[in-house]
Formats: C-alpha cells, structure tokens, sequence
C-alpha cells in the first residue's frame, strides 16, 4: 500500500479530518505567497505579524490534538500539557541560546549571557550537545517523552484517575514552573531564553526564514494530525475508547490498560514538546511562566470549544479561541478572562460536543 | 405455572428442551478423571472486620454448569473477584486447574489464562458497535504494538459472525451497543466472554431485570455454553436455577452451607431457614 493511499483509507471515514487537511495544506501554500510575493502595499499582503501569528495558532492546534487524543480518546484529562510543550520549548531555546556564540551583550562564544551573569566559568553539563540542531531535535523527543513515562508509570500503575490524575498533572506543570524560575536550575531563571538569533544559519528575523518555520509546523501538525488518527482508528485506538468508556471491563478483557494508557500518554507528550519546540524561534522567547497551570487549563478549553473526541475539532477550538485571545487582549485587556469563562461554561451547557457539534453529521467522524 | 399457561403457551414445552439441553451438557463435559478446573480452598476476605468469605472452599469440575445461590451478603460476588484478582484474600488458595495459581496473577493475567466473567449490571462499551465490542474481546495478544496493527483474520471475522449468531445480535452487528435492550446487552457481554474462548465463566446474575422470553433464550444459551467450557452462575431467580442446574451450591456467611442437585439443596433444613423458607 502506497503512503497516500494509506492515507486516503484513513480519510475515508473522516469527512471533516479530510477538510481540516486541506484547510491546513491552502494555507500552508496561499499564506507565505501572500507574504512573499505579494507586495506590502497590495491589500492582500499577508504582514510578517500575521505569518507568525498563523504559525503560533498551528503550534497551539498540535498542544490541542495532544490533549484531544489523552483526554476525548482515552478519557485522561491532563491539566498539565503544558509542561511538556514547555519542555520541548525550552530544549529548543537551549539550541537557539548556543546559536547566539560571541553575539551575546557579554560576547562570550560558549556561556549564554545568563550565566556570564551569574558568574558561571563553564557550562554545565546538561547544555553539553546543544550546539548540534540534530541533538536538540532529539531531545525535543526524548525530554518530554521521559518525563511523561515517569509521571505516567507511576500515576497509571497506581490507579490514579479522574480529578486525582488531573490535579496531579497540575501540580506536575506547577513544580516545574517552581524549579525553571530559579536562577541555579540553568535555564536562565525567571527571564528564560530570548534574543535568539538564528536557526540552523538563517537568520530569524527574516521572512523567508519565519515563512519556512510556518511551513514546518503545517507540517508537523499534519504529521501528528495522520498519526493521532492511524492510532485512533486501529484496534489499538477502539481498546483506547473502550477504557474511556469502561476502564476495569478493559481489563477484564485482558488488556494492560496501564500500558496502553502510558503510550498515548507519552505519544501525546511527544506532540505537545515538538508543538513548544517549534513555538519558540516563531515567537522568539521562553520563559518559565509557559509552564503556569493556567495555560494548561486553557488547552482543555480550547479543546471543549473545538469539539473533543475528533482530533480537527480541537485544532479547530484552538485556533478560534486563540484569535479571541488576541482579539480581546488588544481591544479589551481585562476582560479576556471573563471571556474565556463565559465560552467555557457556555461550550458546556450548550454545547457538549464543542462548535464541531454544529457540523452535520456526515462530516464529523466517530 | 398452571396459572400462566395462558400467557406463556410453551413454557412446559421449553422446560422439557431446557431439561434435555442439561442433560446433554452433562454427557458433553469430560468429567471428574481430568482433576477440577477450579479449587478454592479455605478462602477468606475479610472488609472492615465483616467476613464476606469465611474460609470458603469450593471446587468446579469441568465442563460442569454450576449455580451458586445464597442470600445478598453471603459472599457469591467476592468468591468472584477473588476468582478474578480483583479481590486478594486473606487466606487460602484459589488453584484454576492445577498449574495456575490465581493469587499470584494480575486481573488481565487471569482473563488471559482462561476465566472469564460478566458482570451483574451488563457493562459493553457504549460507544462502540456490537462488532467492534466483540472485536476488542478476541483472545490472542493484546499488547499495544500489537493491537496498533492488528487486522481481522477472516478465521477471527468467521468466530465473530458465529459469536454473533449464539447471542442473536448478527441483525445488530453495526449499531453502537448503547442502542441495544437491557436483554440484548447481556448476551453481547456474555458473546464477549465466548470471543475470549475461556475455560471457566463467571456469569454474575445473568438474567435480573430480563423478560421471562429473554431469560428462557438466556438459559438456553449458557447451556449450550456448558460442557465445552465451565460455567458458575450467581442468581436469584430460583425458577431460573431450577432449569439450569445441575449441581448448585448454597453460601451463606461466606460459607458453604449445602450442595447437591436442586432436589436435595431445597430439602435442607438449614437452607430452607436461612434463604428459600422466606
């Protein structure tokens, strides 16, 4: 079977993923047209702003479809994704900072200026490899990943569910907010990475550079977008619903559901660090209060907004909440908080299945 | 029964197919030569200083289909969840066949090794169609990886049809299981124990809640079930009992208080006190 035919079996059953897809691949190709070519004073100019705001929403859409497939899927409900976009954030900016070399305010080629700052002589070894792009993309990956096999080991093999699980996921998102704000951590305290440079050579305060960064995370989040899918509509994926729906007759069946609940737990970590990873050069700082409980918070909203339990809806409730977001943070600063609460408890009274839930049938997928 | 005649026409008839069904369950199990499939042994649990099993012993041949009755309290469901791990006692042994020590393996071990069991409230997965319910109860393995790939055999997708034919449900094969009837879903849960090929079911109260035609189709089921696998039946409905059973065996306070046929179980004296003379 050939990739796209794979594809198209996949799609099949899956109107509105299908849709989302090729929403997702026009302005992939339209938007960087309308920013590259199409002069700045034309009104169809896309400005660099609005480029790297698309970018942003597309990595929100990705964190959003990582907590879709824990949460509408396998029934977890994780208030605490952040953290690992977060993780996969910062193991970006640890390649960004080393990029920065002699560039820097103290003009030091090997320490980043925090530390020249902090009156450190050589860097500490958790920095050693950052340098190399290929072994920081490995650990945008692997960091997250580690960490949520250990809080998911040890959470599922103790039964933990429920709000239990949810409040420790906050505290889990807490405690590293808590360690990343120290100056000792070595993540440069509370004002995190900025001032990055480039990426891989190119510098990134130019359009193209910012255009190919929008395009990658098109990319990734349809990549994660076809794997969360083929996981969702496998056998695998019906075992994942049926422990949502009823944990202990799953494992009657015998199946392991701890195990198969820390895959998808890990998978949907891996999606939430690679979305942080390619956040950061777009909108060009990290800092600690990217891991505040409240962002992940949001992230289940936005997923309420979309629709949960069909993966576009959440991508979908992302963006949309976010453009209100940056709406209402520019028109109406205080207010935006009242306003996310009243989508909130408005999305659940009236709308249980989320915006999706206003689609006719014959697109939304099962 | 007389006085129902005019509402169940054929009951008397169903008896006699009912009655024959046993009896040819009995001839079909390889009897007592092959040792017990199940042996539980001085089995006791205790919550909160109440004894809900009191050194409890019991043992189930194979192929036998065996009630167990007794009063709400007297321990018929914690025999089950130590039976399937969900439960750990604090004494005693629970042996199914003579290799298999229940005590030392995990509730998806002991569903893997051959014992299967329903639950007293039908739980299927709503969200999910009668075939895929079956589907996710098929027996081989179950890992994760495994499951990513898995694709239906067509042996895999003959034993769902057959599954769907013993219950009834092959006309509902596609309907999501929460549209089925209270009735409909105890067979497809009862289907889903037969997708798992176990030795030994466990069939907790099958027929509560059910129609006098779904419980008939009921007790026509389980003894077509009997001979090739093992089958304990906890129930309260004594005419139900009656028409099923062979041996059953009376609990009360986490005991054994009597066993034998229905005949002999009935005329106890001691049963007659605590459970059947009220």
């Amino acid at each position: 079977m050939t990739a796209s035919s794979s594809v198209r079996t996949l799609l099949r059953s899956d109107t509105g993923g299908a849709l989302f897809l090729a929403l997702l691949a026009g302005v992939a190709i339209v938007v960087p047209l309308l920013n590259l070519v199409v002069p700045p004073s034309s009104p169809l100019h896309v400005s660099t702003f609005v480029l790297t705001l698309i970018g942003k929403y597309m990595c929100y859409a990705m964190l959003a479809l990582a907590v879709d497939l824990i949460w509408g899927y396998c029934g977890i409900l994780s208030l605490g994704h952040a953290a690992f976009f977060s993780l996969g954030g910062y193991a970006m900016g640890m390649y960004l900072m080393r990029q920065i070399g002699p560039r820097g305010v103290y003009g030091n080629p090997i320490l980043p200026d925090f530390m020249v700052f902090l009156n450190w002589t050589e860097l500490p070894w958790f920095w050693l490899g950052f340098n190399h792009f290929w072994f920081a993309t490995v650990m945008m990956v692997l960091v997250p990943a580690t960490m949520a096999v250990a809080f998911g080991w040890l959470a599922f093999r103790s039964r933990v569910t429920g709000v239990y699980l949810s409040i420790m996921t906050q505290a889990l998102t807490y405690a590293l907010m808590l360690a990343f704000f120290r100056n000792d951590m070595g993540f440069g305290g509370n004002n995190g990475f900025t001032d990055f440079k480039d990426i891989l050579g190119f510098d990134l305060q130019q359009d193209a550079t910012r255009v190919v960064l929008v395009v990658a995370t098109a990319v990734a989040l349809a990549t994660s977008f076809l794997a969360s899918r083929l996981i969702v509509a496998s056998r695998a994926g019906r075992v994942i619903r049926a422990i949502r729906d009823a944990e202990s007759r799953t494992r009657f069946l015998g199946y392991r559901v701890e195990s198969y609940k820390l895959w998808v737990f890990v998978f949907s970590a891996v999606i939430a660090g690679i979305a942080g990873a390619l956040y950061v050069p777009q909108v060009g700082i990290i800092n600690p209060s990217e891991f505040a409980p409240i962002n992940s918070i949001e992230v289940v909203i936005w997923v309420a907004v979309g629709g949960r339990g069909t993966l576009y809806g959440a991508a979908a409730g992302a963006a949309l909440v976010s453009y209100a977001k940056t709406f209402f943070t520019g028109a109406l600063p205080e207010m935006w908080l009242y306003a996310l609460g009243a989508i909130f408890v408005f999305v659940t009274l009236f709308l249980p299945r989320g915006l999706i839930g206003l689609l006719p049938t014959s697109i939304r997928a099962r | 029964m007389s006085a129902s005649s005019l509402d169940m026409p054929d009951v008397s008839l169903r008896t006699d197919t009912l009655r024959e069904m046993r009896d040819a369950a009995v001839r079909r199990a390889p009897g007592p030569l092959q040792g017990k499939i199940l042996y539980l042994e001085g089995l006791t649990v205790s919550f909160d200083g109440f004894k809900a099993l009191d050194a409890l012993t019991l043992y189930v041949d194979p192929g036998e289909l065996r009630c167990v009755i007794g009063p709400n309290g007297a321990g018929k469901t914690t025999m089950m969840d130590v039976v399937t791990g969900k439960t750990r006692p604090e004494h005693g042994s629970a042996w199914f066949g003579r290799n298999v020590d229940l005590l030392a393996l995990t509730e998806a071990e002991i569903a893997q090794a051959g014992i299967g069991r329903k639950f007293q409230k039908p739980t299927v997965f709503e969200f999910l169609t009668v075939f895929e319910n079956l589907e996710l109860a098929l027996a081989g393995n179950k890992s994760f990886w495994r499951m990513l790939v898995a694709r239906l055999t067509p042996g895999q997708r003959e034993r769902i049809d057959e599954v769907l034919e013993i219950i009834g449900l092959t006309a509902q094969r596609f309907v999501l299981a929460r549209t089925l009837s209270h009735g409909q879903k105890q067979w497809l849960e009862i289907g889903m124990l037969l997708m798992q090929e176990p030795e030994l079911l466990l069939v907790d109260e099958p027929v509560a809640g059910m129609t006098p035609q779904e419980t008939e189709r009921t007790a026509e089921l389980l003894l077509s079930l009997a001979g090739k696998h093992s089958v304990i039946v906890v129930e309260h409905d004594m005419d139900f009992v009656r028409s099923i059973a062979r041996r059953v065996t009376v609990l009360h306070e986490g005991r054994v208080l009597a066993e034998g046929d229905m005949d002999q179980v009935q005329n106890d004296p001691r049963v007659v006190e605590v459970y059947l003379g009220a």
